[in-house]
């Protein structure tokens, strides 16, 4: 289990810099996550740590070695690939004990190693078939025991659920969670699903065109992004945005809604917001953290808006509403029995509310 | 959909439908008819001279010349006499080996040059490629014509004229395009992945496509390696133009038998097909595979 240490990270295809000066320390036996849209440099970042990238500037520390220019197999790391990469034309056994056999391990070790790692992925039984003779998901928990079985320094996977449906992404989660955990050893996770991101990264690193635009535990990131794009991309669904104008009032501030009402300021940002009275601002709140009240509850402290659309989910009801010209999500308890077309009073939770500057799109404060 | 209050009555007649277009099995039997017919005359188109070829090779003096001819051959009418006749004539024999020798090292020169080509053209995107392709193909459309008086005179000056090996280089420059394109797009099936795979679990690279690719492609160069070898068997005109004393099958039998009886031309024109007709039969799937049409 080693830490590893990236530093100025730089690689380029064609004229497009794919990792963009990028630094990251991941601690020993942390499992960090790599998460963004397609092209974000997720991937890239992975693979040039694997050293299946050659970068074109910056330092790769794997323990205490400059790993740098040395090829993959010299760098004690292993890895699953998004299409598991699993050999077809040798047997399950064959293909976890592959890298066991590169390293001339013997018999009787390489074969308890075989059937221990099979066994943390429950293929035990699927030793002397082919790849062709297993369904999807067995061959990536095939290609997972193999890179297990290694027993690596780190261990590196490139979204590894993507490919398998939605009730066994589910349930591979939660199982790989628990096993990596078991073995704990150093992992780096990429994915695009924030889901995934949020249940399984000890850290998360938010990526977006080869930069990360935020480092933090998960919880940190959905409750303070750091720009407009991050509140975005985590939470299901995505973090609301309002435009409003900060003005005075009485003691504090209020961010007035065209259209709607006001909200009042939260006491702890009233500081850093101050330079920006009299100007524009964007509000940023959760779905889960906008509450429905009643009308003429509080002094004027509500805002006014129309639900569009009603889903029902379940365990909420997630209502589509008309804030002044803009529209956002609003979840409920499931039994409040709300309509299309009726008029709601709605109450942002002051210490769950964001404040972002409309020119830059980032979060003020931070 | 009707609402579950409303009760259903029985009496009311059934919707059929709208109704059905009329032209449809006539349309999908005309459709049939276009295609298969097609596909017969084709057949027929390659399988009739065949067949006469075989009839012709394999009859009696008698039959040979009777008209109007036999076409489904008895027992009376069958002879081995002309295929055994052409097997006893001098040189033959040796020429046949010398086919089957021109054929092997043809495969090895067009394969130990041509499959590293493929693999490079698959695995490295270098400037170029695209350009490069281009002009393997078309050394195809070169004629061979043009060639052989040049390359005959050429030869001669190396020492290599009326040789075998001077037959298989020719050979390997003619099949090196079908060996290239066919092993490029046997590496490209083969997804890097898999390499990559190998290399984080301790292979070098060198070792990644030894254990790895070299026997996920081994189907495919096999195919290559054959299908060098029967056009190497078959070419009549490259060979007939370098050699004179030591012919290949083909080039013996071009200018051996032009003088010879017609019934013998008949019978070495067989033997000239035989193996060729067995190879493509045999590695048809994997050909039709390579090509994208999957045949059970």
């Amino acid at each position: 289990m080693s830490e590893i240490r990236l530093e100025r990270i730089v690689k380029t295809f064609k004229e497009v810099r794919a990792v963009d000066d990028v630094s990251l320390t991941i601690t020993q036996g942390e499992f960090m996550v790599l998460l963004g849209p397609s092209g974000c440099g997720k991937t890239t970042l992975l693979r040039s740590i694997a050293g299946l990238e050659e970068i074109d500037a910056g330092r790769v520390w794997i323990g205490d070695k400059d790993v740098t220019d040395l090829p993959p197999r010299h760098r004690r790391i292993a890895m699953v690939f998004q299409s598991y990469a699993v050999f077809p034309h040798m047997t399950v056994y064959e293909n976890v004990a592959f890298g066991l056999r590169m390293q001339k391990m013997d018999k009787d070790k390489l074969d308890k190693r075989v059937k221990s790692a099979s066994g943390l992925l429950h293929i035990e039984n699927l030793l002397e078939r082919y790849p062709s003779q297993v369904s999807g998901g067995q061959r990536q928990r095939i290609a997972v025991a193999r890179a297990i079985a290694m027993e690596p320094e780190v261990l590196l996977m490139d979204e590894p659920l993507s490919n398998l449906d939605a009730l066994l992404r589910l349930e591979m989660r939660a199982e790989l969670k628990r096993l990596l955990s078991e073995i704990g050893s150093t992992t780096v996770y990429v994915t695009h699903d924030q889901v995934e991101a949020m249940s399984m990264g000890d850290r998360v690193a938010v990526m977006r065109d080869g930069k990360i635009l935020q480092l933090g535990d998960p919880l940190n990131i959905y409750r303070t992004p750091v720009d407009r794009f991050v509140g975005g991309f985590i939470g299901n669904p995505p973090m609301n945005f309002v435009t409003a104008t900060l003005d005075r009032a009485g003691d504090g501030l209020a961010a007035g809604v065209e259209g709607a009402g006001s909200q009042p300021v939260d006491a702890d940002h009233v500081d850093s917001l101050s330079g920006h009275v009299g100007k524009a601002v964007t509000l940023g709140v959760r779905a889960e953290n906008i509450d429905v009240v009643d009308d003429g509850d509080g002094a004027g402290d509500t805002l006014r808006a129309r639900v569009l659309v009603v889903e029902p989910l379940g365990s909420h009801d997630l209502l589509t509403a008309q804030l002044g010209s803009e529209q956002l999500k609003v979840a409920t308890r499931p039994d409040l029995a709300i309509k299309p077309d009726q008029d709601i009073h709605l109450r942002f939770e002051p210490e769950r509310t964001i404040w972002l500057d409309p020119e830059t799109d980032r979060t003020i404060g931070m | 959909m009707t609402s579950p209050s409303v009760a259903v009555d029985p009496s009311a007649k059934v919707d059929p439908g709208p109704p059905p277009r009329k032209s449809r099995p006539a349309q999908r039997l005309l459709h049939n008819i276009g295609w298969y017919g097609s596909a017969l005359l084709l057949f027929l188109f390659i399988a009739v001279p065949i067949y006469l070829i075989f009839v012709s090779a394999v009859s009696t003096r008698e039959a040979f010349f009777a008209y109007p001819k036999a076409l489904i051959p008895t027992p009376d009418t069958i002879s081995l006499a002309n295929i055994e006749l052409l097997f006893t004539t001098p040189g033959v024999i040796d020429a046949f080996w010398r086919s089957v020798i021109v054929g092997v090292i043809t495969v090895v020169l067009a394969l130990g040059v041509g499959a590293p080509a493929g693999y490079a053209i698959a695995r490295f995107a270098f400037r170029g490629r695209d350009g490069y392709r281009l002009v393997v193909l078309a050394t195809r459309a070169f004629p061979i014509v043009i060639l052989s008086i040049p390359l005959a005179v050429t030869f001669r000056n190396f020492g290599i004229d009326d040789s075998v090996i001077g037959v298989a280089i020719v050979h390997t420059a003619l099949t090196l395009p079908f060996v290239i394109l066919i092993t490029s797009s046997v590496f490209v099936s083969i997804p890097r992945e898999l390499e990559e795979a190998a290399q984080t679990l301790g292979c070098s690279p060198w070792r990644a496509f030894l254990k790895i690719s070299l026997p996920l492609a081994l189907p495919g160069l096999v195919a290559a390696a054959i299908f060098t070898w029967v056009l190497s068997w078959n070419d009549v005109f490259a060979a007939s133009i370098l050699t004179v004393i030591n012919q290949t099958l083909p080039a013996k039998i071009l200018v051996g038998l032009s003088a010879a009886p017609p019934a013998l031309r008949f019978a070495a024109g067989f033997i000239l097909l035989v193996p060729s007709l067995i190879v493509i039969f045999i590695i048809r799937r994997y050909l039709l595979g390579l090509w994208g049409r999957v045949v059970k």
